[in-house]
């Protein structure tokens, strides 16, 4: 089984408070910390496994600029056997279409099937995966939170849908998949892992390489753009309670009395 | 003005909430605009919620074909490029089966794509001024699309104000005829329905709800010691469970149990809106949190902010002492 997994560099919400830039168009990116979006890890490591049952080679494929490529190295070093950066300053600014549709020049490069991406990111759209498989015109399913290899030509995956329930279908191959978190449990990644792919090549590719129109994609392709970032007011949010530990836990007693919470 | 429509999900004949929500949307979208309701299924149940929805919408567009038996996105996705015009605006929800068809069906549409609004400013010209939020609810952003040639916009449940019965006297149109082949590379099998814990956190007047900021399995400990003290029960969110701490079912959320109980308490959780579509009943909310910009503290109606790893040992000892 050939797969490419599409994976994405993303600030990391764990560690960091966002705050706006002076401008207030973006956000204060100077200390901000990235990582891999979350769940691009249960994507690549699901491709892996499925490698180690089945045969074939793993892929991870990002858009995104220069520094993107320490996360292809880290899911290189995760098991991935190849590495792809698609990177060119025409790119910035993309939509979710604008996005795919690079995607979809590296997929048409290559002889994969199957392709994964992470059921959402930063962005929390959930949108490339299903637009690069109708781009594609290849099946999908979305919030795949188990995959079962039948043959060469389909595959069972289950969906996960509310309440805890699973959708299973059967999905013939080659398709688009994206990964729910739960899914398996993403390996853990040393330092010695990280080095021993550091001097692998990572092949750069621009519009020009995949053969894209830049005007299709970017800030003049993008039908849907973003303005600006903001934080709302709290409006009526919590009452806060200030004070010592000691004066906090005694009026939170008060309240939970009060409420029926002991 | 481009058409406005909206799509209909539904279980066992009964429309979901969202169906009485996008009127509210689409009028903050235009104000002037009527929205047509599209409903696709088959048999009785489809036709049950056809003509609910003629008392919201003043036209129902009804599709019923035997392969639309369970929403299949690809097979939803042909059926309605079949019904709906190129430069239709089409709105849907944001949940699991939206995030399924949606993308989808904007690149076939060929039209704008906005995920996840939870908030409309209505048109410029042809650009429509959005709100959506990104990181998990840590920040908003203004988005415009350019709806000249049609968009597909999946809207977050519960953002918008449910429409009551209003009697629209609203008629259904039959399109069933308008679908053509509905054959797919995908084919729904069977749902696998949730197992039972031992523990039903659906039942407990309060829950002590733990999330990342646990940090740690050993940690949870703490936080059912707190639980015991207060005679409560321990839920969790998501990654947690992921993580193999506490098993599915005492998950709360969109993707886990819907939870009504007199008072929760977040420790340690951000609060993301999949988070708290399982926090139901209008709770009295505590949330601790050490980062004092958790998107949380917009919802909970008292705010605490202090490691939680701290903070739950002390406070399981000031309630023992009562
Ligand atoms: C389709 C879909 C369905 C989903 N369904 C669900 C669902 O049903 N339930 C669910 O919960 N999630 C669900 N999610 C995931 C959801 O989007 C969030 O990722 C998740 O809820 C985040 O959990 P969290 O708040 O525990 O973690 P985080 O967002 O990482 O937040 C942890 C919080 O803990 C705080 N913190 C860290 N350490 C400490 C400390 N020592 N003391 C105090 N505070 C601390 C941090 O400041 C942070 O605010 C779903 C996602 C998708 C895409």
């Amino acid at each position: 089984m050939e797969i490419l997994v599409c994976v994405k560099r993303v600030p990391d919400t764990a560690e960091n408070e966002f705050e706006l830039n002076s401008a207030g168009n973006d956000l204060d990116r100077d200390d901000l910390v990235y990582s891999v979006n979350e769940w691009d890890n249960y994507a690549v490591e699901e491709a892996i496994q499925i490698v180690d049952n089945v045969g074939g080679s793993v892929t991870v494929v990002t858009v995104g600029d220069d520094e993107s490529e320490e996360v292809l190295r880290r899911e290189m070093a995760m098991g991935a056997n190849n590495g792809v950066l698609l990177s060119d300053d025409a790119f910035e600014g993309s939509d979710g279409k604008g996005i795919a549709a690079i995607l979809k020049a590296e997929v048409e490069k290559g002889k994969y099937d199957l392709i994964l991406t992470g059921a959402q990111a930063d962005e929390g759209a959930g949108q490339v995966g299903g637009m690069l498989a109708a781009m594609l015109d290849y099946p999908y399913a979305s919030l795949v939170n188990k995959i079962e290899v039948k043959d060469d030509t389909s595959i069972h995956v289950g969906r996960e849908i509310e309440g805890g329930n699973q959708e299973m279908n059967e999905i013939q191959l080659p398709c688009v998949l994206s990964i729910q978190t739960g899914i398996n449990e993403p390996r853990y990644v040393g330092i010695r892992g990280i080095r021993k792919v550091a001097s692998v090549d990572v092949p750069v590719k621009g519009a020009g390489d995949l053969g894209i129109d830049p005007a299709a994609v970017g800030k003049d392709g993008a039908k849907t753009r973003r303005v600006d970032y903001f934080v709302p007011d709290l409006g009526d949010g919590a009452e806060m309670l200030e004070g010592s530990t000691e004066e906090i836990i005694e009026k939170l007693i008060e309240k939970l009395k009060a409420k029926g919470g002991l | 003005m481009t058409q406005m429509f909206a799509y209909i999900p539904f279980k066992n004949g009964a429309a979901e909430d969202v169906a009485l929500e996008y009127p509210d949307a689409a009028k903050k979208i235009d104000p002037s605009a009527e929205v047509t309701a599209v409903a696709a299924g088959t048999g009785a149940d489809l036709d049950k919620v056809a003509d609910a929805m003629t008392r919201i919408y003043k036209q129902v567009i009804k599709i019923d074909h035997a392969d639309l038996a369970y929403p299949n996105a690809e097979q939803v996705r042909k059926a309605l490029l079949d019904v709906l015009p190129h430069d239709a605006i089409i709105l849907l929800p944001h949940d699991t089966f939206g995030m399924d068809l949606a993308p989808g069906l904007a690149v076939k549409m060929d039209s704008a794509y906005a995920a996840d609004i939870v908030d409309f400013e209505g048109l410029d010209g042809q650009d429509l001024k959005m709100i959506r939020q990104e990181l998990g609810g840590a920040v908003y952003t203004h988005v415009t699309s350019d709806v000249s040639s049609g968009a597909v916009i999946t809207v977050r449940p519960g953002s918008f104000a449910p429409t009551e019965d209003t009697a629209a006297g609203g008629s259904v149109v039959d399109k069933s005829g308008d679908v053509k082949d509905l054959s797919a590379k995908r084919k729904f099998l069977e749902v696998v329905v949730a197992e039972v814990g031992d523990v039903d956190i659906t039942k407990a007047d309060v829950l002590v709800s733990v999330g990342r900021g646990i940090e740690e399995e050993e940690n949870i400990e703490i936080a059912q010691e707190l639980a015991d003290a207060m005679g409560a029960v321990v839920s969790c969110s998501r990654p947690i469970v992921d993580a193999k701490w506490l098993e599915k079912s005492r998950q709360v959320g969109t993707s886990g149990q819907t939870v009504k109980p007199k008072v929760y308490m977040a420790m340690g959780i951000s609060g993301s809106f999949q988070h708290l579509g399982g926090v139901k009943g209008n709770p009295f909310i505590v949330a601790v949190n050490k980062n004092p910009k958790a998107p949380i503290f917009q919802v909970a109606d008292v705010g605490i902010v202090e490691d939680i790893l701290e903070f739950m040992p002390e406070l399981t000892e000031a309630v023992k002492a009562l």
